[in-house]
């Protein structure tokens, strides 16, 4: 995927401007926080699992090149073959050197946001390998040449109209705007997909180091056709991922479901290791495990370390009021809301991606809902200070705040010049109360009124304050 | 020059600031593999034997599974036949465990049958199960000599076999008779919660994304 992120300011002005958009996302602010709530009603353990989650994943990442190693070892043992990649351009010919091997014109894919973060399908195309995305949120996007806009809901920025328009272009059918028929319409042309491919490509959700074994978790079962039927399996996945037992993984997966989509259980939860055995009748001859590193090894042992705790289940952005409003096309690359705000200028760097952890409210509902309980809002406060150390903040922001700074350093004028601003915006405010558009501060007041102040300043309340309190204890 | 592997390795490392584990440090980990404990497992399966069963039953019907009741394996045969029947199909594929071909299918005259891999096109499959678990009503699947996985995911229609007697509480009890059926894993295990779906137009629920669009468990009364 192209990085669009220092276009950030741009785009989530464009995206609160766009009515379909925030029909689409009406969607998404109704359904999953509801459905969350009401699953982990459900388990009164949820709270002690979410503390095992997170104490889970600070073992695995105090111990992650042990568990690394012994995955890799028992991938081997069963027949598997692993690849390190320290960055997308490794992993991209890592696959593409198994594709060739295998003599692949076309190559099934399972829904991996590791193979958006390496730009996989442009690449592949590139070099003649056709990828077919069969998760049917990501073949939508792939008939519109669009990308993903949430981690779990990829097409979650359209509507039903798209949909139709598109299948009824690329399908040369009838345009038809009952959902059930739509998908039925892409079960039916992706069957043949499914068969003809030479290699199927998924991602993991874990990789279990004790058996060598992959999961992928679905509900549509896309993953499973993926890779099942053609002759070489690649699972694509990146090294944080790795957990030590099954029984590990089942901790994860009963938070993982939970928290995603509010179910009990996803539909399909399934494991690989390593490629058919002999006596088996179906299954891939060849099982591959790319295991991408691209800058995560770096943030052990960083101030960023905890964000590696991430089962990306998309909570956090579920429960974003910023994401809810602007979508996830606004952060301009892979992962959006709080969780791609934190990891993004990790991966593509603060001087791309620096200022999106200012698109944030601090309203703490992240923390309140990640399964493995990530301090989202303090990580992000991590970057603001890089930011501002490394002079990357914009240069407004920079003289507002050293202005300000200059006058709290002399009291007295900073009463004065408070008292009379605050008598200032009280009459521009009027008989409502309420500013419409805010000299100097137009971008705030563009999407909505900023109340007036009302009475005095907070240090004259306060004064006033202290002198009833001492009147009253002399009294 | 390093290979990327040692590299990877390396930065973890030099992060954590230590070398490679070693004493005590290397014990507990090596343990933990060997020992797998479990993590809380949750009280709602934690039950007599009964109520798991009604558990399992509850939780599958919510995934949308259907459920067939068998008195008695010899009456599979007849059974499935005639939910073939209503249903309008007239072609099954079967895995080829013992368990279904040795039962008696030849009074069955609406049905061919055929013991092979999925095909596109299928419209349905018989296949038996290793465990059912209660906690969410999940079936679980191996994959085997006599139990392609694309039976479980190609047909239209799943039927499953599932006795009574192989239903457990929780996830982790399931891992414990897997690791007591076979040293190794299988290819695949299948863990399966109700039939296909998809929520990818508007956020709205269908049924029927590209596994099976209906699931049919056979529980017998063991
Ligand atoms: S940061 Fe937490 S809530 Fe957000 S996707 Fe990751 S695990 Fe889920």
């Amino acid at each position: 995927m192209q990085i669009h992120s220092p276009e950030f300011k741009q785009r989530a002005g464009d995206a609160l401007d766009n009515a379909n958009l925030q029909r689409a996302l009406g969607n998404l602010r109704d359904g999953f926080p509801q459905k969350r709530a009401a699953a982990v009603a459900r388990m009164p353990e949820f709270e002690q699992l979410r503390n095992e989650g997170r104490d889970l994943k600070n073992h695995i990442l105090a111990n992650l090149d042990f568990y690394l190693e012994q995955f890799e070892d028992n991938v081997i043992k069963q027949g598997g073959q692993v690849h390190w990649a320290r960055d997308g351009e490794e992993a991209r010919r890592a696959i593409l050197e198994i594709c060739r091997n295998a003599g692949a014109k076309t190559v099934t894919k399972g829904k991996s946001m590791v193979s958006e973060e390496i730009n996989l399908n442009d690449y592949l195309e590139a070099n003649g390998v056709k990828p077919v995305e069969t998760d049917l949120g990501e073949y939508i996007l792939q008939l519109r040449e669009d990308h993903p806009s949430h981690i779990i809901a990829p097409a979650i920025h359209l509507n039903l109209d798209d949909v139709s328009d598109i299948f009824h272009k690329k399908h040369n059918r009838p345009r038809s705007e009952d959902p059930a028929e739509l998908m039925q319409e892409a079960r039916e042309m992706l069957r043949k997909q499914f068969v003809a491919a030479d290699v199927g490509i998924t991602g993991a959700n874990f990789c279990v180091a004790e058996t060598g074994s992959t999961i992928i978790v679905t509900n549509e079962g896309n993953g499973d056709l993926t890779q099942t039927l053609p002759r070489v399996h690649v699972v694509i996945t990146t090294i944080e991922k790795v957990v030590p037992t099954l029984e590990d993984m089942t901790l994860f997966l009963r938070l993982l479901a939970r928290s995603a989509t509010g179910q009990e259980f996803t539909v399909y939860n399934t494991l690989s290791s390593g490629p058919r055995r002999p006596e088996d009748q179906d299954g891939p001859e060849e099982f591959h495990v790319v295991l991408l590193d691209n800058g995560r090894s770096e943030m052990i042992g960083s101030e960023f370390q905890e964000m590696l705790r991430c089962i990306r289940c998309s909570a956090c952005m579920n429960h974003c009021p910023v994401y809810g409003a602007i979508g996830g096309h606004a952060y301009g690359w892979v992962y959006p809301g709080p969780m791609g705000s934190v990891l993004t200028p990790k991966l593509i760097g603060v001087d791309k991606a620096g200022h999106l952890p200012n698109a944030s409210t601090f309203c703490g509902k992240c923390e309140s809902v990640c399964p493995v309980k990530i301090p989202l809002p303090k990580l992000m406060r991590h970057w603001r200070e890089r930011e501002f150390e490394r002079h990357l903040s914009p240069k407004g922001f920079r003289f507002g705040l050293g202005t300000w700074a200059w006058f709290a350093r002399r009291p007295g004028l900073y009463r004065w010049v408070s008292r009379s601003s605050s008598w200032f915006l009280k009459r521009l405010g009027g008989k409502q109360g309420r500013i419409r558009s805010l000299p100097l501060g137009k971008g705030w007041t563009a999407w909505r009124d900023m109340p007036a102040p009302q009475g005095s300043t907070f240090m004259d309340q306060w004064k006033r304050h202290q002198q009833t309190q001492q009147q009253k204890n002399k009294g | 020059m390093t290979s990327s592997r040692n590299q990877i390795l390396g930065n973890i490392r030099r992060g954590l600031q230590r070398d490679l584990l070693t004493g005590d440090a290397l014990d507990q980990v090596r343990t933990r593999l060997r020992e797998h404990p479990a993590n809380t497992v949750p009280a709602r399966s934690q039950l007599p034997q009964d109520q798991q069963i009604a558990l399992f039953e509850s939780m599958a019907n919510e995934a949308a599974a259907e459920l067939i009741e068998l008195k008695t394996l010899e009456a599979l045969p007849g059974t499935v036949a005639e939910f073939c029947r209503e249903n309008g199909i007239d072609q099954l594929v079967s895995a080829s465990d013992p368990a279904l071909t040795a039962l008696d299918w030849s009074g069955i005259d609406n049905l061919e049958i055929t013991h092979r891999v999925a095909q596109a096109g299928d419209s349905a499959s018989l296949t038996t199960s290793f465990c059912g678990i209660a906690e969410t009503g999940t079936l679980m699947l191996l994959s085997g000599p006599h139990s392609p996985t694309t039976l479980n995911f190609l047909p239209d229609t799943h039927l499953v076999l599932l006795k009574q007697s192989q239903i457990v509480g929780a996830y982790e009890e399931a891992w414990a008779r897997l690791r007591q059926h076979s040293d190794a894993m299988p290819r695949t295990v299948n863990m399966i919660t109700g039939p296909s779906r998809s929520a990818d137009i508007e956020q709205k629920l269908q049924m029927g994304a590209h596994g099976p669009k209906r699931l049919i468990i056979l529980l017998l009364r063991d």
